[in-house]
């Protein structure tokens, strides 16, 4: 049911784990649904240079993670905010109907790390 | 080690065995008679069936008379539950079942509710076990069925049947069993358990897909379910699935004859299982009870990761198992026989359920504990809700 991207993607997930003194950090989902994304930026001017992610979910969820991860580095903030869930899931050459909602949550991950960037430069 | 295939799943489906599979051959091509045609090949079709009905009967202790064919257990899940539901329904409009039953009686019963039935679920423990005394104090006045599954599908739970039985007799109300997961495992007679219906299915005990029967206790009054011909005396329309049947009494007989040795083969494959992951990998429980459980089923939560993930990477190692995690089943919930037990929802989505079978042996579980244990840390060393416990200790 998976595309051979998204099992690339799940038995060998990029970029997996934390980042120290990561500049931004995004948690999104929740157990009860079974699925958590955490993402880890590293910005410098305005760049993300670096990011991981940690995931409890299913193939699809770790897949959309790992690819989500891969997309945004390099990427300016602004870039990075026009990820949709649909340009995360066409990078993995689709995901079943079914789980749509897993590359929800990669885009809404993108989003919470770059906010919590910001609250944070807000506050320096 | 290689990726030999390991196949853990019996609970799914298991394969037709070689000689149930030779008595169905010939009924799909030189003995293809209708058994309602009167000529020989027609009589030979009819001797059949009626040979598999008395092997079905044999094996649950009922007559002949009481066993009917249908196409599946759904199907004889389904003509219990909404037959006497019908057939019964100036007597009274409610029924007893429980919170663990399988989707065919549950979306049943569910489906009479809507049409003016009043419907108890009763809860189950820890352990997905219920209690006659629940049941004896669910009876009112107006129940007419009591329907609770013999065995468990998932966590493999074996009810308190012949209690229940009792009750339900001494009550005078009719009493439904879901053995589907039990015939075949557990031995079974109708009269010692006062059970009036019971419905199975032959596909999980290596007869064939797409039959399956349901005992019918003489003088229980339930309406036909399927209207048509004369097939099963009137009661199921249909042109009998000949092969299917011959298949089903073959193998249910085999399956009975064997049931000792079976049983000993299997919880011997089933309790080192559970052993050895209990002793081997943090953060695990067993669910279902430990003793009163079907003796090929074992079925973890691991804390921290997801089910579907850990059987992506089990068909990776050449090993088929299943799980109730929600993204396995297509909704966005996991099962409700491990919220029924009290699971919260993180732990439910963890669950992993492995039924041994016939072809399984003490290697197979070698080859499952060489990597389980490095799935199930590999998964965790990816889900934030470990590092979280981790950085809490």
């Amino acid at each position: 049911m998976y595309s051979e991207k998204v099992m690339d993607h799940f038995m060998n997930p990029r970029n997996v784990g934390e980042i120290e003194n990561a500049d931004g950090v995004g948690q999104v989902g929740n157990p009860k649904c079974g699925d958590i994304m955490k993402m880890y930026l590293k910005i410098e001017n305005g760049i993300i240079q670096d990011a991981k992610f940690k995931t409890f979910g299913c193939g699809a969820a770790v897949a959309t993670s790992s690819m989500a991860t891969e997309l945004v580095k390099g990427k300016t903030i602004e870039e990075a905010l026009k990820i949709t869930n649909k340009a995360v899931a066409e990078a993995l050459d689709g995901l079943p109907p079914v789980k749509m909602h897993c590359s929800n949550l990669a885009e809404e991950a993108i989003k919470a790390a770059i906010e919590d960037y910001k609250i944070g430069r807000a506050h320096v | 080690m290689g990726n030999r295939f390991i196949y853990l799943d019996h609970a799914a489906t298991t394969a037709v065995k070689p000689e149930v599979l030779e008595e169905m051959l010939p009924y799909f091509t030189e003995k293809y008679g209708n058994p309602s045609s009167i000529y020989s090949i027609g009589r030979e079709s009819r001797k059949a069936i009626d040979e598999a009905r008395d092997r079905v009967a044999a094996a649950l202790g009922a007559k002949s008379n009481e066993i009917f064919f249908t196409g599946s257990g759904t199907e004889a899940d389904n003509w219990a539950i909404k037959g006497i539901a019908y057939t019964n329904r100036k007597k009274g409009k409610h029924i007893i079942t429980t919170a663990i039953e399988h989707h065919a009686v549950l979306h049943t019963c569910q489906y009479l509710e809507s049409d003016g039935f009043e419907v108890t679920y009763l809860p189950v423990d820890k352990d997905g076990l219920v209690s006659p005394e629940q049941v004896r104090e669910a009876i009112r006045p107006d129940t007419i069925l009591i329907s609770v599954m013999f065995a468990n599908n998932e966590i493999g739970t074996i009810q308190p049947i012949a209690e229940i039985g009792k009750i339900a007799r001494e009550k005078g109300v009719y009493f439904h069993t879901d053995a589907v997961q039990a015939v075949g495992n557990i031995p079974i007679n109708v009269d010692e358990l006062n059970v009036d219906l019971l419905s199975l299915s032959a596909h999980k005990f290596y007869g064939p897909k797409g039959v399956g029967a349901l005992y019918i206790r003489k003088g229980t009054k339930i309406n036909s379910f399927i209207h048509g011909g004369a097939q099963e005396r009137g009661r199921r329309a249909s042109t009998e699935a000949v092969a299917n049947i011959v298949g089903l009494g073959k193998a249910i007989e085999i399956a009975t004859a064997n049931i000792d040795e079976y049983n000993k083969k299997l919880i011997a494959l089933r309790d080192r299982t559970i052993d050895e992951v209990m002793s081997k990998i943090p953060y695990v429980r067993l669910n279902g009870h430990r003793e009163k459980r079907l003796p090929g089923n074992v079925n973890f939560s691991f804390e921290f990761i997801e089910g579907e993930s850990l059987l992506l990477m089990l068909d990776m190692k050449g090993i088929a198992a299943s799980s109730g995690s929600a993204c396995t089943s297509g909704s966005l919930d996991p099962s409700h026989v491990l919220l029924a037990i009290g699971l919260p929802h993180e732990i439910a989505h963890g669950s992993l359920r492995i039924t041994f079978g016939e072809e399984n042996t003490q290697e197979d579980v070698d080859q499952l504990m060489e990597v389980l244990p490095d799935i199930v840390s590999r998964l965790r060393e990816m889900s934030p809700l470990y590092e979280a416990v981790r950085k809490g200790v």
